[in-house]
């Protein structure tokens, strides 16, 4: 009986292999390499006019994929563009198309609409942009009809700011050994919880900056045996708030996959600081604020700038606290737009399931990146 | 370094075998100031070479018996422990002496610790000195150190420590108002001056109000000053926060002049709050005018 089982599985895997070698889905076989990159989709279907648009937005071929559209007159080339890839450099501009589907929702014999899922990859992971994509016949195909989202502009102005600035000199290869340095900023963590998920255990913590000079911090952890020995050291990494202007606060997270918490005896901490030129600017002030109730649930607001200062990347760290204050989870969330002065960015935070029912309050962060800042 | 080794095998090996009919000991001082100049007398005749090894390397002369080997000022310079040794063609002599700091000290080096500490706190400053001669060598005889510490709005504190085997030490106060204070520390007539900046503490007594402008709310914290009344630093993070039935807004704003000020929608029966670090401000719940 087992043998039979294990041919017969072993029969359906061969089977399907071939099917889709043979007749893989066009996202599929687009990723695969299967298909050149010149590669056109049947456009005889409303699916298949979306799959061609999406295989070409993914080959970064704005020429044809704007040539696609059946609504070209109402936007240009470039508004195309920058609807997918942002007006002003963000995670948008650096991103590949990782992956697409097209999912057809309604269809009549003249006009369909398609879901079309656009996975993107950048270096701090997947952003989904979802888009329905309303299709029409044009003579014996189908055309898409882009939904353009019109970015908002801020009109040509001077914004002025007096904003704060800290400039560090540092000691010089030529000073006397006893010549004393900057010191480094006094910085504390505040709270600290560690937490078992079905991934591994995650160290969740809030580090305060309890100096008058900016910080650049970063936070290790190791998780000790009984005996002492060490099972692992991680590093909040990206989940932290690295730059800290005076007295501010950021959550950290430090995932250890795979790890049980069972094992662990105690957990040393070590968080480092260094001094660093910084400024305070820009403030961004996080609005409308919002803990949709379990399940599903997911902490949203809105990011809104409220400098002269375009903000390039922004990454929102969100602290949730039990009706005691206790730490129950630290969510994030990088934006994919650029943030322009004054105009709001809606943002939202998965929270798991279990730990949401838990959850009485939160308070959430953003650190920001700006091309500006380094120029 | 292997040739000093070797040079230094060969005068042990001389040291320990003399040679048959040699006259033992050396006439050398017992101590001698680094830098300073002094002579050897040479008894017999004919021609010797002088070895001295000390921590440095080896000096190594050929000399004229039946007269006084001058050793010149700079020659010997480095503090430590050496073996002279003159070696002839029928004899050798020996001698161990010590290389000493003089007592003048012609530099220090000065450790100040933090460069940045909180008003008000006590034995918060630490100064240690090491007092060195104009060769570099730590003198290890007692010197007299003098401490001072400076603000411009109090009296300096002053200590006099005096060093042990070449090094002081001393413990200051913070002073209670904000502001760079000098530390100097002083050995002889060589002083050296490091700057010690003096920042307010925890922030005391945190207070906003809110005013409504067109339908925002405009909120506006009082001078911020910590317990001893000192302005808290600008660029401080103060976090207003509102809270209202449909969600909050937060927003971190840096202190400036003293103040910090930030505009949220304005929500009838929102809770206003304020906050910077762990320091918690007062509540507003805002009903239409404040």
């Amino acid at each position: 009986m087992g043998r039979l089982l294990a041919l017969i599985l072993a029969a359906a895997t061969v089977v399907l292999i071939v099917m889709g070698t043979v007749w893989p889905i066009p996202s599929a076989a687009a990723y695969a390499g299967i298909t050149g990159p010149n590669t056109s989709y049947s456009t005889s279907t409303p699916e298949g006019a979306v799959d061609d648009l999406a295989h070409t937005i993914g080959q970064q071929n704005w020429g044809r994929a704007y040539s696609l559209l059946n609504n070209k007159s109402e936007f240009t080339q470039q508004q195309f563009i920058n609807d997918i890839r942002g007006s002003y450099p963000g995670l948008r501009t650096y991103a590949t198309l990782d992956t697409y589907e097209a999912q057809p929702l309604r269809a009549t014999d003249n006009q369909a609409e398609v879901r079309l899922r656009l996975r993107w990859s950048t270096v701090v992971g997947t952003f989904l942009d979802t888009r329905d994509v309303q299709v029409v016949r044009n003579g014996d195909g189908w055309s898409p009809v882009w939904p353009l989202v019109k970015e908002q502009r801020v009109p040509p102005q001077v914004i002025p700011v007096n904003y704060l600035r800290w400039d560090v000199i540092y000691r010089g290869p030529g000073d006397d050994w006893g010549a004393q340095d900057v010191e480094a900023p006094h910085i504390r963590i505040v709270d600290m919880r560690p937490v078992q998920r079905a991934a591994g255990v995650a160290v969740l913590g809030e580090v305060l900056n309890e100096d008058v000079v900016p910080a650049f911090v970063s936070v290790k952890a190791s998780l000790l045996r009984k005996d002492g020995s060490t099972i692992a050291t991680e590093e909040a990494f990206d989940q932290i708030s690295h730059l800290l202007l005076p007295k501010q606060v950021t959550p950290f997270l430090i995932m250890f996959p795979n790890a049980e918490l069972s094992d662990v005896d105690s957990i040393h901490m070590d968080p480092t600081s260094n001094l660093i030129a910084a400024s305070a600017d820009p403030v961004v002030e996080i609005q409308n604020q919002k803990l949709s109730p379990a399940p599903y649930s997911v902490f949203s607001g809105d990011l809104s700038n409220q400098s002269g200062q375009i903000v390039n990347i922004a990454h929102v760290l969100a602290t949730f606290y039990d009706q005691s204050g206790q730490l129950v989870w630290v969510g994030d969330q990088y934006i994919d737009r650029a943030l322009q002065p004054q105009i709001p960015v809606p943002f939202s935070i998965p929270v798991p399931e279990d730990l949401a029912r838990k959850v009485s309050s939160e308070r959430a962060v953003v650190a920001t990146y700006s091309n500006a800042a380094f120029q | 370094m292997i040739r000093i080794a070797c040079i230094f095998a060969c005068i042990l090996s001389a040291t320990a075998l003399p040679a048959p009919g040699q006259d033992a000991s050396l006439d050398v001082p017992k101590s001698v100031v680094a830098g300073t100049a002094f002579s050897i007398p040479a008894a017999g005749s004919g021609k010797a070479t002088l070895y001295i090894a000390g921590p440095d390397g080896v000096l190594k002369r050929d000399v004229q018996l039946g007269q006084p080997i001058a050793i010149a000022a700079s020659e010997l310079d480095d503090a430590g422990h050496y073996i002279a040794v003159l070696a002839s063609n029928s004899s050798s002599q020996t001698a161990q002496f010590d290389v000493i700091a003089a007592n003048q000290p012609a530099s220090i080096s000065f450790l100040a610790r933090p460069s940045r500490l909180p008003v008000d706190l006590q034995n918060g400053i630490t100064g240690a000195v090491y007092v060195f001669d104009s060769y570099g060598n730590l003198i290890t005889s007692p010197v007299p150190v003098n401490f001072e510490l400076s603000v411009a709005s109090a009296p300096a504190q002053t200590r006099t420590v005096v060093t042990n085997l070449g090094a002081a030490w001393t413990g200051m106060n913070s002073a209670t108002k904000e502001g760079n204070a000098k530390f100097m520390a002083q050995a002889g007539n060589v002083s050296a001056t490091r700057v010690i900046e003096q920042v307010p503490g925890e922030p005391c007594g945190l207070k906003m109000s809110a005013q409504k402008v067109g339908d925002k709310l405009n909120l506006v914290t009082d001078p911020l000053r910590d317990c001893g009344g000192n302005a808290v630093s600008d660029g401080t993070i103060v976090t207003f926060t509102e809270t209202w039935g449909g969600g909050q807004t937060t927003v971190d704003v840096p202190l400036k002049r003293d103040i910090a000020q930030a505009e949220v929608p304005a929500h009838m029966g929102a809770r206003l709050s304020v906050a910077t670090g762990v320091v918690m401000g007062n509540e507003i719940r805002w009903e239409g005018k404040e």
